[in-house]
């Protein structure tokens, strides 16, 4: 029998009991996420999943993002209620964070929840407001952000992150092989975007064509944060589901079911 | 020679290093919170200088306080306690400052780093990959340094407090390994990208987040209380038995809680029940250990009237026993729906991380400059003022912020007479400017009663310098003539 009195007589002892005490909640509450069917709804649509990993640009975008601390300030993480429905969309999908490394639901909305700002405003806004919000929102108490459209966007280490991503699970692709699966999974047109062997030519491209920060020739850390901004939200088309079809994957008859 | 044999006893240079340390960085990182919490009231304060935004200096007065401050406070005093209660000098005394250089050193590069844009983007975790192993390096020396004491000690029985200090050092380097996973970009990068996502990431670092303020914001300064209060009241902790329960409930049912930071997201309901019911329970160990704590000066009462280092213990431990019967109030799913996300949670954050960390830090400090020193404080009155400044400051941020998180999550959810949403966001940001105000306000009476600390014992610790180079003038003097 172990006894309070042996333990604090037992060094060894008491550092094995607190060890076990602590992992207890830990395992049982984080574990089961991975194997729980229904964690991460299903969002496939005629054969082919709408959420696919961020092209080149974007997550450059979403590096500059994590490196200026937005989710200080903004949530991604919009909750299922009636508000936050009117006010900023359908409520977010565990689905729509699966490439997130590491994820920015944030804990503080300062500013706005920003998980569906995709698309709500031009690109000419977004340039605008993140170089003087004020400009645009006179109320604004966010910083002005002029250093993105003057640095030159860093692309000297863009493989090698691609390649990181997809060392923790992100599906780029690399060999014919992981080509074609993406081709299955995410359709002929998104597939090419997600190939680390034209990524830096991806990036340009994009950034080329969607011409974020209002200046074609020069690719700026702007480029890639308003291209950011700008998908957040937009991946998944909920006109195309049944009613009830994301309910269903929040109730436990889903988990037994299965 | 007394001051010689102490020396020889006791190492109590490590602690010293870390007291000053814990002032230092209580000034910076408190100092920092200042700031930024005006330029949410005056937004002019960025300047438009990359390094002086809100997003990149909060990590600052994140890490500023609660690693710094909060850690070499913990570091100070676990090796004090350990040392006094063992009856034992501290093991390794290398390895010892270690410690000191390699904490110091990191929080310090962390802080670097995070103005020039090198952050994990995880709360609380933002410190970069390289720093990251050099911490778990620094915490496995603090480990041994601590365990290998223990295991010295001349006593039979480990003090409560020590038991305290254990599931700190345990549990923190548990959460920090498993949250902190990730792969470098390359090896030459300081960027990384964590092993997991989504779902499961948020998981992982919210049963990190919140087992931080469990067991490093929490545990850790309980040890603190289990030493210093019984200590400065001159009377033995009020129950054996509830300190027992307290210990190894409180160790039990944090590591559940820490997805009530997720309610209503796409986490799965189930963990976010769970969660809530946990965070109710904790509740009892929770003001087990206040009533242990305050309970300790029954029979001692009238110390609250002539010592204000007592003031600063027991009103730490009043505000302890209020930001944890708040928070099981916020992890439950309908409060929470309003309270998440608006500045309710920062005002929560503070009634403990003022109100409890910082008051019970502060008063042991206090205790344990004048026994390091072998001296009486400076002044005494200066630890009153300090005493008012803190309580006074304390309130004006909480009561304002809750003022700013209530209101704001009521007026998100306002509707007109016709169903539409009544206010646009940022009308709500305007509302929020006149309680920014005074949460700046109240922040910086907290800070000016930090500077009247650092003044004080600054001049404790000279005049204690002084008369100890006296002593030892007249002690070479008398062999000087002899010759």
């Amino acid at each position: 029998m172990i006894t309070q009195e042996k333990i604090e007589k037992n060094s060894f002892l008491m550092i094995v009991l607190i060890l076990f005490v602590i992992s207890i909640g830990g395992l049982v509450e984080v574990i089961p996420l991975y194997y729980i069917e229904g964690t991460i709804e299903d969002t496939t649509v005629d054969g082919v999943d709408p959420v696919r990993p961020y092209t080149p640009l974007e997550q450059r975008g979403r590096d500059l993002y994590i490196r200026e601390g937005c989710y200080n300030c903004h949530s991604q993480m919009i909750r299922p209620f009636r508000d936050e429905m009117l006010r900023y969309g359908h409520y977010s999908l565990g689905a729509e964070s699966q490439y997130d490394h590491p994820f920015q639901w944030g804990s503080k909305r300062t500013g706005p929840d920003l998980a569906r700002v995709g698309g709500k405003y031009s690109n000419t806004w977004q340039v605008k407001h993140l170089v003087k919000p004020t400009s645009v929102v006179p109320q604004s108490i966010m910083p002005n952000y002029p250093w993105l459209l003057e640095n030159e966007l860093d692309t000297s280490d863009l493989v090698d992150r691609l390649k990181t991503l997809k060392i923790v699970g992100v599906p780029y692709s690399e060999t014919t092989e992981e080509y074609n699966a993406n081709v299955k999974k995410f359709g002929e047109k998104v597939a090419p975007m997600l190939d680390i062997n034209k990524a830096q030519e991806n990036l340009l491209a994009q950034a080329k064509e969607g011409n974020y920060d209002g200046n074609p020739d020069k690719l700026t850390e702007m480029d890639a944060m308003v291209a950011y901004l700008q998908v957040l939200g937009t991946m998944v088309d909920f006109t195309k589901y049944e009613e009830g079809h994301f309910a269903k994957f929040r109730t436990n008859d889903y988990a037994q079911s299965k | 020679m007394a001051q010689a044999g102490h020396v020889e006893t006791y190492n109590y240079d490590i602690v010293r290093k870390f007291a000053i340390m814990a002032i230092f960085w209580g000034i910076v990182g408190m100092a920092t919170g200042v700031y930024i919490a005006s330029e949410l009231a005056f937004p002019f304060l960025n300047f438009d200088l990359p390094w002086l935004t809100f997003g990149r200096l909060r990590p600052v007065h994140t890490s500023g306080v609660i690693f710094g401050f909060g850690g070499c406070a913990l570091f100070a005093t676990s090796y004090y306690v350990v040392q006094r209660t063992s009856q034992a000098r501290l093991w390794g005394s290398g390895l010892a400052n270690f410690t000191f250089y390699g904490w110091n050193g990191g929080v310090l590069l962390a802080a670097i780093g995070y103005v020039t844009g090198y952050t994990q983007g995880r709360e609380y975790a933002e410190i970069v990959w390289p720093l990251d192993i050099a911490i778990v390096f620094v915490w496995v020396a603090y480990f041994t340094v601590y365990v290998m004491t223990l295991r010295k000690r001349k006593t039979p029985h480990i003090y409560v407090a020590n038991w305290f200090y254990l599931a700190f050092i345990l549990a923190v380097a548990l959460l920090h390994i498993f949250n902190n996973l990730a792969v470098p970009v390359s090896w030459t990068s300081l960027h990384s990208y964590s092993l997991q996502s989504g779902v499961q990431d948020a998981m992982t670092q919210w049963w990190y987040g919140h087992n931080a303020v469990g067991f490093f914001l929490t545990a850790a300064f309980l040890g603190m209380m289990y030493y210093f209060v019984p200590k400065q009241a001159g009377r033995p902790i009020y129950s054996y038995k509830l300190s027992i329960v307290h210990f190894w409930a409180l160790t039990f049912l944090y590591m559940w809680v820490g997805t009530h930071h997720l309610h209503w997201t796409a986490v799965p309901d189930w963990t976010s029940s769970l969660a809530a019911t946990f965070s109710i329970l904790l509740l009892m160990p929770s003001w087990g250990g206040m009533i242990n704590g305050i309970m300790t000066l029954s029979g001692a009462w009238d110390k609250l009237r002539n010592d204000p280092i007592m003031l600063f213990l027991i009103t730490s431990l009043s505000f302890y026993g209020m930001s944890t019967f708040e928070g099981p109030l916020m992890s439950l799913k309908s409060v929470n729906a309003l309270s998440h996300y608006t500045d309710w949670t920062v005002g929560h954050v503070h009634s403990g991380a003022l109100g409890w960390v910082a008051m019970i830090s502060i008063g042991s400090l206090y205790h344990l400059i004048q026994k390091l020193w072998n001296t009486e404080m400076y002044s005494k009155s200066m630890i009153y003022t300090h005493f008012y400044l803190s309580t006074i400051g304390t309130v004006l941020y909480i009561a304002s912020l809750w003022v700013a998180g209530i209101g704001q999550g009521l007026i998100l959810r306002a509707f007109d007479s016709y169903g539409n949403l009544a206010y646009t966001f940022v009308e709500s940001v305007e509302f929020l400017h006149a309680p920014y105000v005074i949460r700046a306000i109240g922040g910086g009476l907290f800070v000016l009663g930090m500077f009247i600390m650092a003044y004080n014992a600054y001049m404790t610790i000279r005049a204690a310098r002084n008369k100890n180079v006296d002593i030892e003038a007249q002690a070479v003097i008398p062999a000087a003539v002899a010759h």
